[in-house]
């Protein structure tokens, strides 16, 4: 049982987006994350979903996804050599002083940036795989994380280009 | 300038569409007015979902696409349990529906609904047409999705708007369309089949389990063929009936829950399985971990998600049945009976543990199937209800021919047969239609009277009448200590029903009556309903319970001397 990054190419048409997440939903299958967009073709939209399973559950997914006919092409991101990243925003509670320069520290070590200050919070804006994401937000659970939104995972296939 | 309605007729004429099963309502009124002149047959049904049922009868029976035409919101509602039942068993249904006018979707408007929203999970594909131009692209994408590849219903919702908006010729999209993510795997590879073959030449103990995919890619000849080359014998799904004659020396009959015990010993002792369009669901499999537990299994589907889903494949082919059949008699270097002992076990069961057939001077719906039959010389299509009266029919009734078999398999929707043999007649006018229900199944489409009235469909009903729900009450018997919970039904005049709608019956309560009484309907010009007073608590066996290994049957029949099969 390990997480599978699955990027999905499918027609840029409404309601495709649930069609996937139906299909997911109908057959059991857990969803730790879901990213969706467009891509380099304007008509079509890249989803990538991260799921954990087995590899019959993953092969099944896999399987049922290709049976949607707005689906194009399927590929297993984790198969091959790849790079992943997530971005998050992190809500701050920073008093101005010592906790507010301490988050600023902390920033800086994960090199998030600072995206907006307020007179008691900082919005940090973090990118990198959802280990980082998870580290950033442990250390700064003590000064207080009012609001947390990460996009989910997103990835490629490292050299040539794969998912066409 | 044409509109849209006019584009839709036109566009479904282009796919060699002869029939609609419909029913009328407000947003469907542009298409209604189009039908009153157009040269396209339709058939007003009393209910939507025996539109859908009787679109799906007429698909199973013929082998084409039925289209079924519904209104907004409630009438499109109402073909939910009919697109699910075709879902299930993978027949070609293209349903129209009316929509709300595009201003208004969204906006809870009166009779609409989120149709394509609804049938996502239950339908191979659907679209919700936004432009009049559009419409001729979908009805064809929806017609190639529908019956090509593992056969599927589509949906097609048409707003009002656009059914009434004008486009000019030339801007209606004619194109063909492209389907980038569609595109099915129809040969199998040859080195799978190679390795198939070979599999084949080895195993001492083959079987073949053939399913609904074989009618559908119409590969019963072929897969009579292989299994005679190698002396295969071959036991098929309640979908699969009809793939091989009944009386064919190397068939088996049915499998799974209420298959023929030789069936289910032949799945348990068999090393090496050949499913073919079939898809180990659990009616057939029982306990998944004791289903051909000793087998080498090769699997040939036409939809790759069906290898590997329930059980492990050694020997997966994707393809067409029909082509991969054929390409495995054509591949073939050395053919022959490599199993002799292993037929001769099978024989062995066969005669040893037949189906149970009592002659004790009651009424038995074993003795009505076997007596129809016998008539119709195994002829007809005899279409099932869901339920005790569908196991009966389909354990006893000798069949002949693909198509000639109808029944609700992996849905087991209730009201489903006697409709869809309104549809199977439309399809087959030639042959003798048997509608094969209960009394519980038939009371939930019996409005159909009317339509078959109407139209002087010469359907001959059957009721295996026993004033139960009778399936629901044989589990209540054997698994819930007869506590018959909410499954008697106090008798219906039926004959007087049908009697009221201007169709013939007669009700039958003595075994002595049964002969007579069929042949004096399938004599009959014109539809005709027979009420059989069968016993009460007569129950389907074998059994296998719910969860047991297939072996694991209960109320297996010991034969009386001389007694045949």
């Amino acid at each position: 049982m390990k997480p599978h990054i699955i990027s999905v190419l499918v027609e840029n048409k409404p309601g495709v987006l649930s069609r996937v997440s139906g299909l997911f939903s109908r057959r059991g299958y857990n969803i730790e994350s879901l990213a969706v967009g467009t891509c380099e073709t304007p008509d079509m939209s890249r989803i990538t979903i991260v799921v954990i399973g087995d590899d019959m559950h993953i092969e099944q997914v896999k399987k049922q996804l290709n049976k949607l006919i707005d689906v194009i092409k399927i590929i297993d991101i984790t198969e091959k050599e790849h790079v992943s990243r997530e971005l998050a925003l992190i809500k701050v509670h920073a008093e101005p002083g010592s906790p507010r320069s301490e988050v600023m520290q902390i920033a800086d070590i994960f090199r998030a940036k600072i995206i907006d200050v307020g007179a008691q919070t900082l919005v940090l804006e973090i990118t990198g795989d959802s280990e980082k994401i998870q580290a950033i937000e442990t250390l700064l659970r003590p000064y207080g994380v009012l609001e947390l939104v990460r996009t989910g995972r997103i990835a490629l296939h490292r050299g040539a280009p794969s998912v066409k | 300038m044409k509109s849209g309605a006019a584009i839709l007729i036109e566009s479904l004429k282009d796919e060699g569409v002869e029939i609609i099963f419909g029913y009328p309502g407000g947003s469907v009124l542009p298409i209604y007015d189009e039908l009153y002149h157009a040269n396209l047959k339709h058939i007003l049904v009393r209910h939507e979902q025996a539109a859908i049922h009787a679109a799906d009868g007429y698909a199973r029976a013929s082998g084409k696409v039925g289209v079924c035409l519904a209104t907004s919101g409630p009438g499109a509602c109402n073909l939910i349990s009919g697109l699910a039942t075709s879902n299930m068993d993978s027949t070609p249904v293209v349903a129209l529906t009316g929509q709300v006018p595009t201003g208004l979707l969204g906006n809870d408007a009166f009779q609409e609904s989120d149709i394509t929203g609804i049938t996502m999970p239950i339908t191979k594909h659907n679209y919700l047409v936004k432009n009049a131009k559009d419409i001729k692209i979908t009805v064809r994408s929806a017609f190639y999705i529908a019956g090509t590849g593992r056969n599927g219903p589509v949906l097609v919702d048409l707003p009002k708007d656009v059914l009434t908006g004008r486009v000019a010729d030339s801007e209606i999209d004619r194109s063909e369309p492209e389907l980038r993510g569609y595109k099915p795997t129809l040969k199998g590879h040859p080195r799978q089949i190679k390795k198939a073959l070979n599999a084949i030449c080895e195993a001492k103990q083959p079987l073949i389990y053939a399913g609904g995919g074989v009618i559908t890619a119409g590969a019963s000849e072929e897969l009579v063929k292989l299994a005679e080359l190698f002396c295969l014998p071959v036991t098929t799904t309640l979908m699969g009936l009809g793939a091989i004659p009944t009386n064919h020396p190397l068939n088996l009959g049915m499998l799974g829950m209420h298959g023929t015990e030789y069936a289910n010993y032949a799945v348990s002792g068999c090393d090496l399985l050949i499913a073919v369009g079939a898809r180990f669901d659990d009616r057939v499999t029982g306990k998944l971990s004791h289903f051909a537990s000793h087998a080498k299994i090769i699997h040939i589907d036409i939809d790759p998600a069906e290898i590997g889903k329930n059980v492990p494949v050694d020997i997966p082919i994707v393809g067409d049945a029909k082509s991969v059949l054929t390409d495995m008699i054509g591949m073939a270097e050395k053919t022959g009976c490599f199993c002799e002992p292993w037929l001769d076990q099978v024989k062995a069961w066969r005669k040893n543990h037949p189906l149970r057939q009592i002659t004790d001077g009651k009424l038995h719906p074993q003795h009505i199937i076997r007596k129809l039959s016998e008539i119709l010389d195994g002829g007809g299509i005899i279409v099932s209800e869901v339920g005790q009266n569908q196991m009966w029919a389909a354990q006893h009734y000798s069949f002949k021919n693909p198509r000639q078999w109808i029944s609700s398999g992996g849905l087991g929707t209730m009201g489903f047969g006697f409709p869809a043999a309104i549809g199977a007649w439309f399809a087959k006018p030639e042959e003798t239609i048997v509608v094969i229900a209960g009394d519980g199944s038939f009371q939930m489409n019996i409005q159909e009277l009317a339509t078959v009235a109407q139209y002087n469909i010469p359907v001959k009903i059957i009721i295996l009448n026993n004033m139960y729900l009778g399936m629901v009450r044989q589990w209540q018997e054997l698994f819930y200590e007869k506590r018959y919970s909410y499954t008697e039904m106090p008798s219906v005049n039926f004959v007087g029903i049908a009697k009221a709608y201007g169709i013939e019956g007669m009700q039958i309560d003595s075994v002595e009556n049964v002969e007579e009484a069929l042949r004096t309907a399938i004599n009959y010009d014109g539809p005709y309903l027979l009420d059989f007073r069968i016993e009460r608590e007569e129950n389907v066996f074998p059994m296998v319970p719910a969860g047991a290994a297939i072996s694991d049957m209960i109320g297996k029949h010991i034969p009386n001397e001389g007694e045949e099969q």
